[in-house]
């Protein structure tokens, strides 16, 4: 099997989701600067909701393609009057506070919808219905599945919907109107408040996807797991340059190669048998079983980290980003 | 805490009152003993997050950096007392020296994540705290293999408790009839500490680093024209904050002699978060309220809640760890929307909103 191959593979599945993911927080931020920390729980929900509804019509005799559409099919609205409610509560009302206001509101509203999630869903590990045969194809050594197939080509079509709402719809030149200026955006006779608010549904909408797409893929919903997979789709925004639609879509498949190749490859690379000159304690154990690995793939989590850090460090604007740090 | 009128009369008051809050303070252990030993050690891990919130209060609410990953600082103390202290290395170090090392090993890492963090925008550097914590938990649960450093998931055991001359914590002993049982060695411990702690933010508070702070938090720029050195100075908020956690970590280490990285997770850095917004940010005993109140109220619904909800539904609902963290989260909402400044502002920033100058 052609490792290499199969990691490109992996990371491009994990890519889409963190794409489609980043492009709700880096839209929310183009327009108004905040970062929707509970953006990831908007993810959960998603996932939640298509597991509730899938695994509640699993085995009643509709077809399964149907069902799994059902399912997105009610995430998406649940997301939205979620991400609608987020807005409305939690940060509309913060629009003329300090940057840091609606920042500390984002992670107590990340908490809350965590914990009300937990109430509806319980605190276990609910297993994704596999209503589907997951076909495995083979290229060039590499197994690739159905699941993973849908995932890439759906998340490509979204990208595609998305960029054509942004830069040819009436709407979009509105949220780019409110991005670049609010002030005059709204003597141009823009509701600001409502392209905002539609700002944060489309967002959710997108989450709600996202959702479906990565707990068909694990297999699995925890009402933690929006959590991290924010994090990971924030650093993918950063990465490409937050603000900017082409960035979140370009640093989320960067994002998950990066995190696929070196959850692939970091066990080799620190593996301390292959170093050419061995301390004694490290010989006799190499010796025993030849395999001395210092950091093995149970690190993956470290890598989206170590690009955001690395990324604010040295190229705060990200790869396309054309807005230059601000003040501080 | 501070008497309205001038004069004789009120000072004597102000020292009779001092007095009265430092006897309740002595004599609380037992009061608290005699309902149950499990509140004697609630008490001390108030404490315990009085000593954080104070340290993140240096970081948030003096110089306005918000750090979301203030707990990897804790796990930092924690690890280093354990290793230190512990039969897991053979290590049996006294406290004493441990703490300081403890302390020390914790400002290392608060100007390792501080130094190339600080010249980012506040949002970004929240975020990046927040990674910076997850990457810590991470190697604490991952750095038992090749070389057993950590001990992963399970934690490590056996931590030695403190010992001073021939008094061991932990033990229970009897001084002139009374029982000094081991959480209330440690209460007294830990109040002599929380004294300290105390005393020495409210001298940085007023301090020419401490006024430092303020002026990078209303406004950087202003603040670099009046020749403060940002950087620098942002750096020694971090590390301060890092130290006042390393300490409270290596306290907790020996209280509960187990620690594993199930206790440093996010949620908790959440929570001391929480403790300082309630409170009020930049205002000692605003942060010292916020503290005791998210440290009582949620083990106080601990007891009321399970009964109340069998007696009116029959069953339980809603566990009170659920309502513990609907309650931080609420907390954190609420304030900002409604009292930003805090239940209990500091007098500056009132001052600040309420006076036309």
């Amino acid at each position: 099997m052609d490792i290499f191959l199969q990691q490109i593979i992996n990371g491009l599945t994990l890519g889409a989701v963190y794409a489609i993911v980043a492009l709700g927080y880096t839209m929310v931020y183009g327009i108004i600067q905040l970062i929707n920390f509970a953006h990831g729980e908007v993810v959960m929900i998603g996932a939640m909701t298509a597991l509730t509804v899938i695994a509640g019509l699993a085995g009643s005799g509709v077809p399964p393609l149907v069902i799994v559409l059902a399912g997105v099919l009610a995430a998406v609205p649940v997301c939205m009057a979620v991400g609608y409610g987020l807005e409305r509560v939690a940060y509309r009302p913060l629009r003329h506070a300090p940057r840091l206001s609606p920042l500390i509101t984002a992670i107590g509203m990340s908490i809350v919808l965590q914990h009300v999630a937990m109430m509806v869903w319980s605190r276990n590990f609910l297993a994704f219905p596999q209503i589907f045969p997951n076909p495995v194809f083979f290229v060039g050594g590499a197994a690739i599945t159905g699941v993973q197939i849908t995932i890439i080509v759906l998340s490509l079509l979204i990208m595609g919907a998305l960029t054509a709402v942004v830069f040819r719809t009436r709407l979009g030149t509105a949220m780019r109107a409110t991005a670049e200026n609010p002030e005059v955006a709204r003597l141009m006779g823009i509701d600001c408040d409502r392209v905002i608010a539609l700002t944060f549904i489309i967002g959710a909408g997108l989450a709600a996807v996202a959702g479906v797409m990565v707990g068909s893929y694990y297999g699995i919903a925890h009402y933690t797991m929006g959590f991290v997979l924010g994090l990971k789709a924030f650093s993918a925004a950063v990465l490409g340059g937050i603000g900017n639609i082409a960035g979140a879509m370009l640093g989320g498949f960067l994002l998950g190669l990066v995190e696929a190749l070196g959850a692939g490859y970091i066990g080799d690379l620190t593996n301390l048998c292959h170093l050419p000159w061995q301390p004694d304690l490290v010989a006799a154990r190499c010796a025993a079983d030849g395999h001395l690995v210092l950091f093995g793939s149970n690190y993956q989590d470290v890598f989206a980290f170590l690009v955001l850090i690395g990324v604010l460090m040295f190229r705060p604007e990200g790869l396309l980003g054309e807005r230059v740090g601000q003040r501080a | 805490m501070v008497a309205s009128s001038p004069g004789n009369n009120s000072a004597v008051l102000r020292w009779a009152g001092l007095v009265l809050v430092g006897l309740t303070l002595l004599a609380l252990p037992f009061a608290l003993a005699g309902v149950g030993t499990a509140w004697v050690r609630i008490t001390n891990l108030a404490i315990l997050f009085i000593f954080l919130s104070l340290g993140l209060n240096i970081v948030v609410g003096y110089a306005g950096l918000l750090d979301l990953g203030y707990i990897a600082f804790y796990a930092v103390g924690a690890y280093a007392y354990a290793l230190l202290a512990s039969p897991h290395f053979g290590l049996h170090l006294p406290f004493w020296a441990i703490l300081p090392i403890g302390a020390a090993v914790a400002c290392l890492f608060g100007v390792l994540l501080g130094a190339p963090t600080l010249k980012l925008r506040g949002d970004y550097l929240a975020i990046v705290t927040l990674g910076f914590g997850e990457i810590i938990r991470i190697f604490l649960n991952n750095l038992s293999s090749p070389f057993n450093i950590t001990a992963g998931p399970q934690g490590i055991t056996l931590i030695d408790p403190v010992r001073v001359g021939a008094i061991t914590f932990g033990r229970t002993d009897i001084f002139v009839g009374l029982v000094f049982s081991g959480p209330v060695k440690y209460y007294y411990l830990l109040l002599l500490l929380l004294l300290a702690v105390i005393v020495i933010n409210i001298r940085l508070q007023h301090s020419r680093i401490g006024r430092a702070w303020e002026a990078i938090r209303e406004d950087e720029i202003a603040a670099r024209a009046c020749g403060i050195n940002t950087r620098n100075i942002k750096l020694l908020a971090f590390a301060m904050g890092a130290s006042f956690g390393g300490v409270a970590g290596g306290m907790f280490s020996a209280i509960q002699g187990f620690i594993s990285p199930e206790s440093f997770v996010l949620v908790e850095s959440i929570m001391v978060l929480s403790m300082v917004v309630l409170g009020g940010m930049g205002n000692i005993w605003g942060v010292i309220a916020g503290a005791l109140l998210l440290s009582f109220v949620p083990e106080i619904l601990r007891y009321t809640v399970e009964p109340v909800q069998r007696a009116v539904f029959g069953r339980m609902l809603v566990e009170p760890e659920v309502i513990r963290m609907l309650l931080f989260g609420l907390a954190l909402v609420l304030m900002m929307r409604f009292r930003p400044a805090g239940l209990f502002p500091s007098r500056l920033r009132r001052r600040e909103l309420t006076q036309e100058t």
